[in-house]
């Protein structure tokens, strides 16, 4: 018994440990920010691998979604005799919650990995310590352009997913159906206000990922200088990214649309 | 006293005590450190050696003593005081540690973009002069996966250089290199020692290399300095430690076993409930 708390004690102190740690990392990265903005090719090379090489999958899973929301949205709504209804269905889905939830979904699996297997591979090859050795603070060069980058792709990402998502659910719906596609477009102008899901969409979609690029590239920074570490550094942080973006959506949905 | 040994100190560590993970790395170590000098630090694997170079540059701080470079005590400086410092130090890691995603030029550029703005020609000028000084100019639009294991060594000597470092320090340099290669290291070492003016220190266990380029010989075992002394005094030295390093003798002070019970004792209690 006595060993059992012990253990959870231990546990406990250890992941506060952590946890202190990774605030002070972004505390410290936050505070790059100008440095980052001197030299912003560094931030644009960033931008390029986390966001514009995760294109592909963004656009594919968006049109896919939104078919599928507006297959599933046409057959819910003809039981209720409001098919007129499904681009607002759609829309609202979409940019309220699939579009932030599911882009940061895929970003902390495509780029986040990305970031956690580079940051730690940099860090077992020393290349990390040779670069503080020329005096250059790898939490400035390295970290804060990538963890910048994440804060700004995922809001633009999210944006690209949700007009996707909706031409999806336009092609199925009225391309192939054939609901008129008046009320679809004239519905959804009427439904979506701009504050209330557009906004609060962004706002979700930058806290994702702060959330993601932080996780991911802390997970890089702590992994242990080894093969099987950085594997497992690599697998959190897509895990803790991922979990952590699904609790953060539900307390901000709590917070916006009570 | 011979001239070689009345260089100024650059470096000096004092009482140093260092202990990992309940290990005792570092328990009352004294060393020089002798501006425009090779010094050699030798000793068998797990003594300490990178770990020392890893003091020097303020990486670790020492549980006890003093870490000395340039007249500056190490772990009691500030982080833009330990950057100022680390701009006139240089190290070579054993891996060479090139960032991959650079070109070799690119790789020996890097720290001169970082800390000065000088103009691309110049740059360009003092890259590829750096990249002859190790006989790679012509590798410069490789990327550090098109080279073998020496040529990534040397790329990162020429990295080392860029800002024209006071103190360059190597780990490991010969570690795993073939007698060509190692050839050309010992050569470049001694050669950029001396002309540039640099002060080295070389971390390594392969003797014949290290002993035919150091000035000055320390050698570590067991968390505590063991010999000290010019590369022939150690090589005539009759103490069991020395002879045991120098001579690749199995067994000796550096035991064989690492420590466990009788092996009689150890087989007969396996069956044991």
């Amino acid at each position: 018994m006595i060993g059992l708390l012990r253990m959870l004690g231990a546990r406990t102190l250890e992941g506060l440990r952590g946890l202190g740690e990774a605030v002070l990392l972004v505390a410290r990265i936050l505070r790059a920010a100008p440095a980052v903005a001197l030299r912003p090719r560094l931030l644009i090379e960033q931008l390029y691998a986390v966001g514009v090489q995760s294109m592909v999958i963004i656009l594919v899973s968006a049109l896919f979604i939104g078919m599928v929301l507006g297959l599933q949205g046409y057959y819910t709504l003809a039981d209720f005799g409001a098919t007129e209804a499904v681009g607002t269905m759609v829309a609202l889905s979409l940019v309220r919650e699939l579009g932030p939830v599911v882009t940061a979904l895929l970003f902390a699996g495509r780029a986040g990995s990305s970031l956690t297997a580079e940051v730690g591979l940099m860090k077992a090859t020393e290349q990390l310590s040779s670069m503080e050795m020329m005096a250059v603070d790898p939490e400035r060069r390295i970290l804060a352009p990538r963890f910048f980058a994440a804060l700004i792709a995922v809001p633009l990402l999210t944006a690209v997913f949700s007009v996707i998502g909706i031409l999806g659910g336009y092609l199925v719906t009225v391309g192939m159906i054939g609901v008129d596609s008046g009320p679809f477009w004239s519905n959804m102008q009427n439904a979506v206000t701009i504050r209330d899901d557009i906004l609060n969409g962004v706002i979700k979609s930058a806290a994702f990922g702060l959330l993601a690029g932080w996780i991911t590239l802390h997970k890089g920074y702590t992994a242990v200088p080894t093969s099987s570490g950085v594997s497992r550094a690599t697998t959190r942080g897509v895990v803790h990214a991922s979990l952590a973006v699904l609790g953060l959506d539900f307390l901000l949905t709590a917070l916006m649309f009570e | 006293m011979t001239a070689v040994e009345q260089g100024d100190p650059l470096a000096a560590v004092r009482g140093l005590h260092f202990r990992r993970g309940g290990r005792s790395i570092f328990d009352g170590v004294d060393m020089t450190i002798r501006r425009g000098q090779v010094t050699a630090i030798m000793g068998p694997s797990g003594s300490g050696k990178t770990t020392l170079l890893r003091l020097l540059g303020g990486q670790l701080h020492p549980q006890g003593g003093t870490v000395e470079v340039m007249g500056q005590e190490v772990p009691a400086l500030g982080r833009r005081a330990l950057y100022q410092l680390r701009q006139q130090m240089g190290i070579l890691f054993q891996s060479g540690a090139l960032f991959t995603h650079l070109s070799v030029f690119e790789n020996v550029a890097f720290p001169v973009r970082e800390h000065t703005s000088l103009p691309e020609s110049l740059l360009e000028t003092l890259v590829l002069l750096k990249l002859e000084a190790v006989g790679l100019r012509g590798a410069r639009h490789l990327m550090p996966s098109e080279l073998s294991g020496g040529m990534a060594r040397r790329v990162a000597m020429a990295r080392a250089i860029a800002l024209d470092p006071v103190l360059l320090m190597y780990d490991e340099p010969f570690a795993g290199q073939d007698p060509i290669t190692m050839g050309v290291l010992v050569d470049l070492i001694r050669r950029l020692n001396d002309t540039l003016g640099l002060t080295s220190v070389v971390v390594s266990h392969d003797v014949s290399e290290t002993l035919a380029i150091a000035d000055y010989v320390y050698l570590l075992a067991d968390g505590a300095l063991v010999a000290e002394g010019s590369p022939a005094s150690l090589q005539a030295s009759a103490e069991p430690s020395v002879r045991q390093f120098l001579d690749a003798r199995p067994d000796g002070p550096v035991p064989f076993h690492y420590p466990a019970p009788d092996l009689a004792a150890d087989l007969a209690g396996r069956g044991a409930p």
